[in-house]
């Protein structure tokens, strides 16, 4: 009901004004909306797009010992000259670095690989759920979402956390497997890649299970029975409609798990093992353990170019307006 | 044609167990009498007593209260201004990069923001402390407002606005007076998710903290890589009730403003 409202609306905002006193109600608002843009742009510029450049500029610096532990460091003061003196001793030294020593790049490609596992494995657990949830009656959907949503406003940190008591050789799980005789021995989870698959996935699932579920309930119930009617197979047409319909919400789902959980950070770090290779620990280690801020800076700058494509997409369909 | 399937039952089942079995096993070991936190020793509420011995960890959680609550009031005036351009101002400068801007910390890995604020304390000379963890948090979390109040305002029928400015209020005041009322459910639910966004974060806060503001996130996870311990149990178990209160009120607050205004006057 809210959608047919809000596209009602936006309906109305497209259609031409019909007075020239409408028309300047509606230019003052853009003007007010414009001036209020203001303080957060400042802000975003300042505090998001600014420390990037700053990110990048380091990036190409010599690590030094010293505070703070780059070379070269120039302030605004030193003007236009500063900065080319501070330009001509930049070093591609870390990205040399990061393609000659395979610690990194096997980061990004075990990053790449657990994070999409992840996200087939949170989809297949996740739309059942968003499916099972729009096929109760539209009484008890508003209670699902929220208890959907209600973990994600729990501690990520906790909720990762709460998976270390289940996992351990003497935990939960084990006790519960031994005690039924399904297994003789404790299986080993905790720190193995498969405890990683399982954190992110619990972590992320409620961004998976959401836009699924959105596309879900704005489909219209009479195309599969159109699909009936035309003698398709209920499976066939499980597939062709219901399916093809919430592609939209399917591919933003996969975004949203995809994107974080390959700079996942907590859950390698508690979950995994010490083989465990995922990007934003390795960041984590290289900057808080051995001081290398300028090959931090390359690791990051490297990150988000991985990610620029997922990210993208992901900022076209929010745009759409399928999130 | 509602048809639901003992399929759908199952998947319903699974999944919620999936999603709040571990949390509440958490819970529940938080009573444990016994040290050993996967052997149950019996119900007791020691680790609570000493939880509240535990000067650390008190004085993390006032840190944390404090940047959450800033945060989050910084967040949300930022965030709905955000949201408002984002909606109506349809000739800003550069409108491609404010969009891509606010959408962009949403899915930004934390390594990243985190290093690259830390990057810009140290580069200006901002001393790390209470208000680099502010500042940090701020820029994150007021993009979640932004998206939060933006998904209610575009459902929003202007034509309210107009009627207000026909009665001779100014631009500003037709916003403040009428829209803003109608909005505010959206603004209080961003306001909340700011302040539990600023309260979970451990990796941007540990990147931008300086010596003497250790939040709870961060003083849980040192604790947490020693081992598991029922102390830990509890302090989360007082978080996970925090939140799930302030939630509730929050749901039942939206619902008795809504029935209010259906009955309206």
């Amino acid at each position: 009901m809210r959608l047919t409202r809000s596209s009602l609306t936006a309906d109305m905002r497209r259609r031409p004004s019909q007075s020239a006193n409408e028309n300047r109600k509606g230019i003052s608002r853009v003007a007010l909306a414009a001036f209020a843009a203001i303080p957060p742009y400042v802000w975003l510029l300042f505090f998001f797009l600014a420390p990037f450049l700053i990110v990048l500029k380091i990036s190409f610096s010599e690590a030094v010992i010293a505070q703070p532990p780059y070379t070269p460091t120039f302030s605004l003061s030193d003007g236009i000259s500063g900065l080319l003196e501070a330009v001509k001793s930049f070093t591609i030294f870390n990205y040399t670095f990061l393609t000659e020593d395979s610690l990194y790049w096997r980061s990004y490609l075990s990053s790449l690989r657990i994070a999409a596992i992840s996200t087939v494995f949170a989809l297949i657990i996740g739309f059942p759920i968003a499916y099972a949830m729009v096929r109760t009656g539209t009484r008890w959907r508003p209670l699902l979402v929220a208890l959907v949503i209600l973990p994600f406003w729990t501690s990520f940190l906790i909720r990762v956390y709460a998976w270390i008591g289940i996992l351990k050789r003497d935990g939960l799980l084990n006790q519960l497997l031994l005690s039924s005789g399904l297994i003789s021995e404790p299986l080993t989870i905790l720190n193995t890649d498969l405890a990683v698959y399982i954190g992110i996935v619990y972590g992320y699932l409620p961004f998976m299970i959401l836009p699924v579920y959105a596309a879900l309930e704005r489909q219209d119930r009479s195309l599969l029975e159109a699909a009936a009617d035309l003698g398709s197979p209920p499976f066939l047409a499980f597939w062709q409609v219901t399916v093809r319909l919430s592609l939209p919400g399917i591919i933003a789902g996969c975004l949203l798990v995809f994107i974080p959980a390959v700079g996942e950070f907590v859950v390698p770090d508690l979950l995994g093992g010490s083989s465990t290779l995922m990007i934003g620990k390795t960041l984590w280690t290289e900057f808080f353990n051995n001081r290398d801020w300028p090959l931090a800076s390359a690791v990051a700058v490297l990150l988000v170019l991985v990610l620029v494509v997922p990210i993208t997409l992901f900022q076209r369909a929010q745009r759409r307006g399928e999130l | 044609m509602t048809r639901f399937s003992p399929f759908n039952a199952v998947s319903l089942t699974l999944g919620f167990a999936f999603l709040y079995i571990p949390i509440i096993l958490l819970v529940v070991y938080s009573f444990n009498a016994s040290r050993l936190v996967t052997v149950w020793g019996g119900f007791s509420t020691t680790w609570y007593a000493s939880l509240f011995a535990n000067q650390q960890l008190l004085g993390a959680a006032k840190t944390s209260l404090l940047v959450a609550l800033t945060t989050a009031t910084l967040a949300t005036v930022l965030g709905t201004l955000a949201a408002l351009a984002l909606v109506r101002a349809s000739r800003l400068p550069a409108r491609s990069l404010f969009t891509a801007m606010t959408y962009a910390p949403l899915v930004m890995p934390e390594v990243i923001t985190g290093l690259s604020l830390l990057l810009l304390f140290v580069a200006i000379g901002f001393d790390r402390g209470f208000w680099t963890i502010t500042v940090a948090h701020t820029t994150f979390a007021l993009c979640f407002v932004a998206v939060v109040v933006q998904s209610r305002l575009v459902a929003f029928d202007n034509s309210l606005e107009e009627a207000a400015q026909d009665l001779g209020a100014s631009p500003a005041q037709a916003f403040i007076l009428v829209t803003l009322p109608v909005i505010s459910p959206a603004v209080i639910a961003g306001w909340l998710l700011a302040f539990t966004l600023s309260l979970d974060d451990l990796v941007i806060a540990s990147f931008v903290s300086g010596p003497g503001s250790t939040t709870l996130p961060m003083r849980i996870f040192s604790s947490v890589r020693l081992g598991v311990t029922p102390e830990i149990n509890a302090a989360c178990t007082i978080l996970i009730a925090l939140v799930a209160v302030g939630v509730m009120a929050a749901t039942l607050t939206a619902k008795w403003r809504d029935g209010r205004r259906r009955e309206g006057p």
